[in-house]
């Protein structure tokens, strides 16, 4: 019996050290031995050759098949209701002038526009992970034989490993961020702070096995500024710190969430609200403005959409962020889903199987564009400025924009937009025809 | 027939839809789409799901009153002409529309609900005497047998 164990611990000694050497110190001095470059090579050669059966395994078409879009079940037409029901009319009301709002009722249930954005993003081709097989079927022994491969290659040997470097990460985050938390406030203590809490960020994404782009770092946001991103996942701030210091902005946690949050806070001045305080919204603009007055403080990382959106499109801006003042910095994250789906759909997983599958994908791949900064113009309210933002980091990320609110995957929409409808229609009736 | 790509879809969108995850959908689970919710006919058309009494919709149910509205195939014109009419025949989308107006279902569309169809689609923009001649006016220009209600032979003929 003690030799087993005593195998066993040798083995885990062996484990770390090959960890410690290979992933954590090179990520710790910045550096890349190009062992995650490979594998990345490895696993796209993989998934093209995988496509290529797929589409060799799908029958061919019959000509006479409707052309379905590529993303959507239906076309749907977007003629406003003005033309629609003008075209019909040729008195001021018709039995057919509900044959819209049939329609558009009838197209809203086969496929809207915002429910979907709350589940993950549908791939094109089958990435060789069962969550994402939702149409295909069984095409050929050899693919089944990589996908076993891929199951246990996953499981197996990446899963551990992530696990192991994610315990180091954030054990590091603590350790270090109390450590130099304990310094009296001097630029050594920025600078330390600074070096912890990059270097616990970049063994995190190792955790990951994240591959990140950054475009532009030109403009990088500066200190004193505001930085508003799209918001998909939790790993979205571990993806920008990567790159650079950021003063975060967030509710306190309880667990192990909370620890961090308690470490982090005094070392580098991150804003952490208590439950109760979010409610006000007054004291949470003030204390955000006396931060971003500091121009000597880190800049604030903000997600204004409040909800995570499943990174297909940037929904409405909570005006409150583009109250603050001060610079804006826009960026604009998009993943790649082809590699790993990094959505946190909060109602289905909770957090730990959402890491848990986030550990279990292939990779994290994705695109980070900084944007050029952006001020509040004469004569903008922040609603305005808002939505210019929000237009700019869609344009630059791919994403289309939708003008509804995050906050509908919990709650109903509210009567004022049907309300609205009604008036539209109404405006119509009366201007169409005498009445009375 | 629908396509076998499609009801896969459509199988996907009812399971995302349906919450309680039963296999049945509820009013409930229709309102929940933002864009239907809006819609001055949302609760009419979601009502059209549910047969007669009952509160949840299975995916056969879901799907034969999906199938009303699937644009008609080239290749099906050519099919024999006196079999059963498919599903999503004009006539049976016009019928759709009539059973949005008809609530009480007596295949006649009668004033009242014919005002109560237009009160959900103006909202409160326009007062009851307004709605009320255009209820009136609309019903005297298809009423063709005098019986101050609409049927179904003249709702097709408008």
């Amino acid at each position: 019996m003690e030799d087993v164990w005593l195998a066993v611990a040798r083995l885990g000694t062996v484990w770390i050290v090959l960890v410690l050497v290979f992933i954590v110190l090179p990520s710790a001095l910045g550096i890349s031995l190009g062992i995650s470059e490979a594998y990345m090579w490895i696993l796209v050669k993989t998934l093209e050759w995988a496509t290529i059966r797929i589409e060799k395994g799908v029958e061919k078409p019959r000509p006479q098949m409707l052309k379905t879009p590529s993303n959507g079940i239906i076309e749907r037409h977007k003629t406003p209701m003005e033309k629609e029901i003008a075209r019909l009319h040729k008195v001021d009301f018709e039995f057919s002038d509900i044959f819209y709002f049939c329609r558009k009722g009838v197209e809203a249930i086969v496929e809207d526009e915002v429910t979907q954005r709350f589940s993950s993003e549908e791939l094109v081709s089958w990435n060789l992970l069962t969550r994402t097989n939702v149409n295909f079927h069984y095409v050929s022994l050899r693919l089944t034989v990589l996908w076993v491969i891929g199951v246990i290659v996953r499981y197996c040997f990446l899963l551990p490993l992530r696990f192991t470097l994610a315990a180091i990460g954030i054990t590091s985050m603590i350790v270090g961020a109390t450590l130099v938390g304990q310094l009296p406030n001097s630029s050594v203590k920025n600078y330390l702070s600074e070096v912890v809490h990059l270097t616990c960020s970049r063994i995190l994404v190792r955790a990951l096995s994240g591959t990140i782009h950054y475009h532009n770092k030109e403009n990088k946001p500066q200190k004193g500024g505001i930085c508003v991103a799209n918001h998909t996942s939790p790993i979205d701030a571990i993806i920008l710190t990567n790159d650079g210091c950021y003063a975060m902005v967030g509710q306190v946690h309880g667990g192990l969430m909370g620890v961090i949050q308690r470490a982090t806070v005094k070392a580098c001045p991150h804003v952490w609200f208590e439950r109760s305080e979010i409610k006000d919204r007054h004291l949470v603009t003030k204390r955000l403005r006396e931060h971003v007055a500091d121009k000597s403080k880190l800049p604030i990382l903000i997600f204004p959409e409040g909800t995570c959106i499943n990174n297909t499109s940037v929904m409405m801006f909570k005006k409150g962020s583009f109250e603050i003042g001060g610079t804006i910095y826009p960026v604009a994250i998009k993943y790649d889903p082809q590699f790993g789906d990094a959505f946190w759909n909060s109602s289905k997983y909770n957090i730990v199987s959402y890491l848990l599958r986030i550990m279990t994908s292939w990779a994290i791949v994705c695109n980070v564009w900084y944007m050029p900064p952006m001020i509040r113009e004469e004569g903008e309210d922040a609603v305005q400025f808002a939505n210019r933002v929000r237009s700019a980091i869609a344009r630059q990320g791919g994403l289309t924009e939708l003008p509804w609110d995050g906050g509908l995957k919990r709650a109903k929409v509210k009567d004022t937009f049907r309300e609205e409808q009604q008036k539209n229609y109404s405006k119509m009736l009366v201007r169409n025809g005498s009445i009375g | 027939s629908v396509s076998h790509s499609q009801i896969t879809r459509l199988y996907s969108r009812f399971t995302s839809l349906d919450k309680g995850e039963n296999g049945t959908l509820s009013r409930e689970d229709f309102q929940r789409i933002p864009e239907l919710a809006i819609n001055p006919l949302g609760d009419r058309i979601i009502n059209a799901f549910f047969p007669e009494g009952e509160d949840q919709v299975n995916f056969r149910g879901f799907m034969r009153t999906l199938a009303h509205f699937r644009p008609i195939e080239d290749n099906e014109k050519s099919k024999d002409q006196d079999g059963p009419e498919p599903l999503n025949s004009r006539s049976n989308k016009l019928h759709f529309a009539f059973r949005l107006y008809d609530l009480d279902k007596d295949d006649k569309i009668s004033r009242d609900e014919l005002l109560q169809v237009l009160r959900m689609m103006v909202g409160v923009n326009i007062s009851d005497e307004q709605l009320g001649s255009i209820a009136d006016r609309t019903i005297q220009e298809a009423d063709q047998d005098g019986d101050s209600a609409i049927s179904f032979a003249e709702f097709v003929k408008v």
